[in-house]
């Protein structure tokens, strides 16, 4: 198949540089539509009022935070078992994303939860494995900066990848497992939603809008990594993009 | 057969991964009595709750237990998960969303009478999101909302049906 010719990083280097503005644009039209939704179309809560819009940040931002993680580890284990180049570079572009959509789940969290629980912060099992989500991702970036030699900074972090993802699905199931401050799911594959038609579409395109905003970011990212590591290779000397 | 190194590498990391996986699993199994975040009344009945220390205890707040002391501060309730009732006792100021009917989390001791005196009481609602006027729907319609305070499949209902406005005649 000839896909496999992206795997190298010269010829991802001019794809990404074409495909990033279009993800970057779906995902702005898309957080526009979604947060228009949000704010002016979907009603008033029942039992909370107007504080539980911030579901359509905090969501989207903690799903994000969960599935870009796996992502990375995908990457990781064809980073170990393949090494592959790109792999370990797309794992290193995507984790500054994924560090930033935790932190925004956990602090929109903290302040929604303050209003509605009376408190910003317990430690539960869902706020605490979240808590050590955004631990992992900037472990994953100290590591990956702290190594010298970068094959050996790209093994050793491939690994963290892969072992810290065994976290996702404590916190996704943590709910369903133990007594937690945090409600259950709303949402879930398995059963039907808990929520109005309308304010589940406003957060289904908030996701969307961000899963195509972390696509663009790490495409944009991926590109400056592939420069400053092929730095002397001769495909890129000629290069425009 | 003769396996190539990098598929050898991937079964590797795969093994890896599931050990680690089931080793993580009995760690939690191992200390799950010290994940649950609240016991439930039925719990607190059977001493499976911590007899000497605080811990916290969760459930519904029965409707029309609610009780206000003279001096405006002390307020008395009862804690249930519809098998078993727990009565408590807090001074402070109670969360918006604290109702009855409604999910609660206090955390306290269980007194020499048995009331659970609290020293914080937290507001725990369930997943259900909809818009004011769907709910009362569902109310008159004789469908009371059903939501989860507790780990596991059993849906409670949170919504007393008996809250539902008097139909003039």
């Amino acid at each position: 198949m000839n896909l496999y010719k992206y795997a190298a990083p010269a010829t991802f280097y001019p794809l990404a540089a074409s495909l990033w503005p279009w993800f970057a644009g779906i995902a702005a039209v898309l957080a526009m539509a979604g947060l228009y939704m949000g704010f002016f179309v979907a009603p008033t809560d029942f039992q909370q009022g107007e504080v539980y819009r911030v579901i359509f940040i905090h969501v989207p931002a903690a799903w994000m935070g969960m599935f870009i993680y796996l992502v990375m580890a995908g990457y990781g284990v064809m980073a170990l078992a393949f090494n592959t180049r790109l792999s370990a570079m797309m794992m290193q572009a995507l984790a500054p994303t994924g560090a930033m959509f935790t932190a925004l789940a956990l602090w929109t969290g903290a302040l929604w939860g303050k209003p509605t629980w009376g408190t910003y912060w317990v430690w539960d099992a869902r706020m605490t494995s979240t808590l050590i989500l955004l631990f992992l991702y900037i472990g994953f970036m100290a590591l990956n900066n702290a190594i010298e030699d970068r094959r050996r900074a790209d093994k050793a972090s491939a690994l963290l990848a892969i072992v810290g993802s065994i976290n996702i699905p404590i916190i996704y199931f943590s709910v369903k497992w133990w007594n937690t401050l945090h409600q259950g799911m709303s949402v879930s594959p398995t059963s039907e939603s808990k929520m109005a038609s309308i304010m589940l579409w406003a957060m289904l395109t908030m996701t969307l809008a961000c899963w195509m905003y972390s696509i663009a970011v790490a495409l944009v990212r991926v590109r400056a990594i592939i420069a400053e590591r092929e730095a002397g290779a001769d495909w890129l000397q000629g290069s425009k993009l | 057969m003769m396996m190539k190194s990098r598929h050898k590498r991937f079964i590797w990391i795969a093994l890896g991964l599931v050990v680690l996986g089931v080793a993580v699993a009995l760690v939690l199994r191992a200390f799950n009595s010290n994940l649950v975040f609240f016991f439930t009344p039925t719990e607190v009945v059977e001493k499976k709750a911590p007899q000497d220390r605080t811990f916290r205890l969760g459930g519904l707040v029965t409707a029309g237990s609610v009780k206000r002391n003279p001096d405006g501060l002390t307020v008395t309730f009862d804690v249930t998960d519809t098998a078993k009732t727990i009565p408590v006792s807090y001074t402070g100021i109670l969360p918006d969303l604290f109702k009855e009917g409604k999910g609660v989390v206090a955390q306290g001791k269980v007194g020499a009478d048995g009331v659970f005196r609290a020293s914080e009481v937290l507001a725990k609602h369930d997943e259900n999101y909809m818009p004011p006027e769907a709910a009362e729907a569902l109310k008159k319609a004789g469908h009371p909302i059903e939501g989860k305070i507790f780990a596991g499949e059993k849906p409670l209902v949170t919504q007393p049906a008996t809250q539902t406005p008097a139909s003039k005649p």
